[in-house]
């Protein structure tokens, strides 16, 4: 497995081997998935709608519905305007979305098709709505292409309508699973707080089986929730990476103020995001939630002979990574390599993702390796040279824990060859929890395996 | 229920008119009275239309050129299209030299902003020595993604200049996402530049053993070429190269050996197969392993080119053997499967191939279609004169090859080759819709709406095609096979896979899960009991206490 990984770094000006990041277009086509009644449309060839479509179905085991440009030689040459006025008139034909969430892909962007212009020249019937999104492949990751989808979202419907704003936050979730969501709904229901989440991938991405097919399910944000969010008093963009940049819009276009936290991964982010409820919205926790969080301390202290002092390698998502580092932290380990694939300025360069993660590792007194813009081949090679107790991040990673043989917990976007995952949270005080479940069970199905037969335990 | 002229015209009524005229052509209903039943083919997808296909790019690195094992294939273009056609295909591969198995490793130039604006040429050079140092495959390809053609990166030249440097067979393919309409493009670039570029590098002037063969358009999906080696193998056959799952650079160069060619997917490699026919003079004969019945055929088809009693008597031997081992198997799944009806969508052969496995199991395809397929592939190759060529397809260039001065040779005399084509599918593939049943629906391209529309009036009891309709069908209740990818099982092909996908398709009907779709309450009242005759007032205190 992987064989041909040498332990020995080599510097490499190429491109990428094995990458931890994919294009812009996926994310913005699942971010659209996450507003009410719309249909995202693939503005470029074919493939990508399709490879699109593939990834996410592989991820969600649900329909992921959308529609392309189907470019061809032709388009690629005089333009894709006829292509998209094309599309746009058969989508609300057959189709019949409230809206079509356009993102452009690198054929469209290269050949600087203005989007706006030909959305102003398309037959849109009365009612219905188009957005749109640029979305460059050859810039960022998957995590800015759903950033800059979310952005549209504001650009194209916020409005402030209210001279005074109103009582309720803005909630962005960033490129989390649809049970992260709903996670994230519930504790800021349990806060008494009204919220308007989007993108919302909740009942769209996890819909029930009820014997009828749906082609826009239940869930999402509407539209009239993602226009009133210009009134509200706050907006927390969860992760810096896929929803800042859309709550710093609103609050240019709408004044409302915008606030970044961690994505709510681990024990210290679900506290910050509930802390800023309560401040902002003078809402007492409830005991519920107390008592969640108490539950949590006490598996992490019953526990911890488990974790304490494991080294751990983590990729993925930045704001993802950023809540899971943390975390770890918290139950005692030590983040050896931490690496994601986006590039940590959003476009280039290391950014904050790189700072952040290596302020964590130097508050706890530790040291290790941080990298935005990486790829797992690399990944691979720091643990040839550093071995670690774990490995956490998306399915790509199997084949490093098989090659080094080390356990293996899935977390993150893509898990390919997992089930029910995108049905449950790694976010909040329950997510952390799993998450313990999840880190201990992989920790000790190994020791399990490893013991000599006098070794092996009942008790553990 | 069947569908008649009258009920497709209302399903296409739906569409706006220039969408209805043109989707028209893409479907029929099948009816063997008469003489010819024309379907449009390999045509551009409406823009908006919730299609299944995928682009050039993805039929040329993604199937044709990814199962090569031990080469690198580098994708030149931002990340998306190296990181989407990695590892998601299940084409199976061995090594067959140490640390020469290079499928796991997804190499892109991830071509940044400052790339598309300045060219990306020296990034991919770099790329290609990073690559050289780093693996030593025994030989590079260069896939090109959109942006590469729009900017006039010349990938061509980059290859050449690099085959010089490292004295590697490194060749380059020009499949821009954007070109033809679909997958089959990519197949046909592919195609032209394997037979253009390695196909006959080898040095070897003989086949191995008396029976060479070489298997085209296999891709061992879940180890269906396994299966089919393990076969051939047994009655006597040296399989030279498979084009190309679990193929190698090092058996494709010597291809040019076989005495003949099986052709399983005829969409995606009938080019090469003519192209050997044509250099080498090496006959190809449309096989199909998918079926017992198909299997069997293709296996006595084969034996009957050869014409040696002996490989004859093996053949009907190992057939015997075989169908003793699975026979028994069969039976419990046929119970489950017997009287049900199928759709089968796929890709470019296999709406075709697996309609005669089902049938072997009692399932009856009631409708059928491919995503990217030609007329040739529907109504058979004789139709190949009348299709005329579109600006897409002109897009993709003929490779025109001739006979190979030293190389060619009639591996069989011209008469005899005449008697066998009337007997046996030699060079010749007579397509889908001659294997279909009358009042059956062939579909082209089959999309979305259609695909909703089809199932509410033929409710079919399993839906096979692939990853993106899945779970369509599957909300509705109907269960679903993909035969892409065979819902990671296999191997489907041959004896044995033919046992496999009668216990994948009786665990789909069988499963328990089914019935619990409907929860008990939305079919009993909330208050049971006899409604007696009260006022108001005594009720309401009654349910209330």
């Amino acid at each position: 497995m992987l064989d041909c990984t040498p332990k020995e770094l080599i510097k490499r000006t190429g491109g990428g081997i094995n990458p931890a990041k994919t294009c812009q277009p996926i994310g913005a086509m699942y971010a659209a998935l996450g507003i009410h009644n719309c249909m995202p449309h693939s503005h470029g060839s074919q493939g990508c709608c399709a490879y699109h479509r593939s990834h996410l179905t592989r991820h969600f085991r649900e329909p992921v519905m959308a529609t392309t440009s189907s470019f061809t030689e032709g388009a690629s040459v005089f333009g894709g305007g006829g292509n998209l006025k094309t599309a746009i008139k058969n989508v609300f034909a057959i189709y019949n979305p409230d809206v079509i969430a356009v993102h452009t892909t690198c054929l469209s962007e290269t050949i600087g098709d203005d989007i706006p212009t030909i959305i102003k020249g398309a037959e849109i019937p009365e009612g219905k709505l188009v957005i749109h999104a640029n979305t460059p492949s050859y810039q960022g990751s998957h995590i800015t292409g759903f950033s800059n989808m979310v952005k549209g979202m504001v650009a194209y419907l916020a409005e402030a309508t209210t001279d005074e704003k109103k009582e309720q936050v803005n909630i962005i979730p960033g490129f989390v699973n649809p049970g992260d969501m709903r996670e994230i709904k519930r504790l800021a229901g349990k806060m008494g707080v009204r919220f308007i989440m989007f993108p919302d991938t909740s009942g769209v991405l996890d819909s029930p089986m009820t014997g009828k097919f749906e082609m826009f399910p239940a869930g999402g944000a509407k539209v009239e929730d993602i226009r009133d969010s210009g009134n509200s008093k706050l907006t927390i963009a969860l992760g810096y990476y896929a929803s800042s940049d859309a709550a710093h819009l609103l609050e240019r276009n709408c004044r409302v103020p915008a606030l970044t936290l961690k994505t709510p991964v681990g024990i210290k982010a679900t506290d910050d995001f509930l802390m800023t409820l309560r401040g902002k919205f003078v809402r007492e926790i409830p005991y519920e939630l107390e008592e969640e969080r108490g539950q949590l301390v006490d598996v992490m202290t019953d526990n911890h002979h488990h974790f304490y002092g494991k080294k751990v390698a983590i990729f993925g998502d930045p704001d993802i990574l950023t809540g899971l580092t943390e975390f770890v932290l918290s139950l005692g380990m030590h983040p050896l390599h931490v690496l994601t694939g986006t590039p940590g300025g959003i476009l280039t360069g290391s950014g904050i993702f790189e700072k952040e993660i290596k302020a964590m590792l130097a508050a706890a007194g530790l040291e290790g390796r941080v990298k935005a813009a990486g790829d797992l081949f690399e990944l691979h090679q720091w643990i040839k040279n550093e071995p670690v107790d774990l490995l956490l991040g998306n399915t790509y990673g199997k084949y490093i824990a098989r090659a080094e043989d080390i356990p293996f917990v899935r977390v993150g976007f893509p898990i390919l060859d997992r089930g029910i995952h995108s049905y449950l949270p790694i976010v909040g005080y329950r997510g952390a929890m799993r998450l313990v479940e999840m880190i201990g069970n992989a920790l000790l199905d190994r020791k399990d395996r490893d013991a000599a037969d006098e070794d092996f335990e009942l008790v553990l | 229920m069947a569908i008649n002229e009258k009920m497709l015209e209302e399903i296409l009524n739906k569409y706006p008119a220039k969408v209805k005229r043109n989707r028209k052509k893409h479907i029929l209903i099948r009816d063997s009275a008469l003489e010819t039943q024309e379907i449009e083919a390999n045509t551009r997808t409406i823009p908006g239309i919730v299609t299944n296909r995928g682009c050039a790019f993805a039929g040329c690195k993604g199937v044709v050129l990814g199962p090569l094992k031990d080469m690198v294939h580098i994708v030149h273009g931002p990340i998306g299209c190296a990181y989407y056609s990695w590892l998601t295909r299940r084409n199976k591969a061995r090594a067959d030299e140490p640390k020469k198995n290079f499928l796991a490793y997804c190499v892109s130039t991830d071509m940044q902003e400052s790339d598309i604006v300045f060219g990306g040429e020296k990034k991919l050079a770099r790329m290609i020595d990073e690559v050289v140092e780093i693996f030593k495959p025994n030989a590079i390809t260069i896939s090109a993604t959109c942006p590469v053609g729009l900017i006039g990166d010349d990938i061509q030249a980059v290859a050449k200049a690099a085959r010089a440097k490292h004295g590697l067979n490194i060749t380059a393919y020009s499949c821009e996402g954007y070109k033809g309409v679909s997958q089959s493009a990519g197949h046909h670039i592919a195609n032209n530049g394997l037979m253009e570029n390695i196909i006959g590098e080898g040095d070897w002037e003989e086949p191995p053993s008396k029976y060479t063969i070489n298997i085209l358009g296999e891709y061992n999906i879940g180890g269906d070429s396994w299966e089919v080696e393990r076969i051939l193998n047994e009655i006597g056959y040296e399989v030279q190269a498979v084009m190309t799952g679990n193929g190698s650079y090092e058996k494709l160069k010597n291809a040019h050996v076989a005495q003949l060619n099986l052709v399983q997917c005829h969409r995606s490699i009938n080019y090469i197969a003519t192209m050997l026919e044509t250099k080498y003079g090496t006959p190809w004969l449309k096989v199909n392993f998918i079926g017992i019945r198909a299997t069997i055929e293709s296996l006595r088809n084969m034996a009957r080119y050869f014409g040696d009693e002996a490989l004859i008597k093996r053949t009907e031997e190992v057939i015997e053997k075989e169908l003793a081992e699975i026979e028994p198997q069969l039976e419990p799944y046929r119970k489950i499967c017997s009287g049900k009806t199928a759709f089968c969508f796929v890709g470019g052969s296999r709406g075709h191939h697996y309609q005669g496995l089902y049938e072997e199991l009692g399932v009856t395809t009631v409708l059928a279609g491919y995503e990217f397929a030609h007329r040739d592939d529907y109504e058979g190759r004789d139709v190949l004169p009348n299709i005329k060529a579109d600006a897409d397809s002109k897009n993709i260039p003929d490779l025109h090859v001739t006979p190979d001065e030293r190389r060619y040779r009639l591996k069989i005399p011209a008469e005899r080759m005449e008697e066998l084509k009337q007997e046996i599918p030699l060079s010749n593939y007579k397509g889908m819709i001659d294997d279909m049943t009358d009042g059956s629906i062939v579909v082209d391209d089959l999309n979305h709406y259609e695909t909703e529309e089809f199932i509410r009036i033929l409710k079919p009891d399993i839906f096979s095609s692939g990853i993106k309709d899945k779970y369509i069908p599957q909300k509705m209740g109907i269960p679903t096979k993909q035969l892409h990818n065979y819902d990671y099982s296999g191997p489907y092909a041959g004896f044995r896979g033919a046992v496999n996908f009668a216990r994948d398709v009786a665990m789909g009907f069988a499963t328990p899960t089914w019935n619990f779709i409907m929860p008990p309450w939305k079919n009993q009242p909330l208050l049971e009991g006899t409604v007696e005759d009260c006022t108001a007032n005594t009720c309401v205190e009654e349910v209330a206490t």
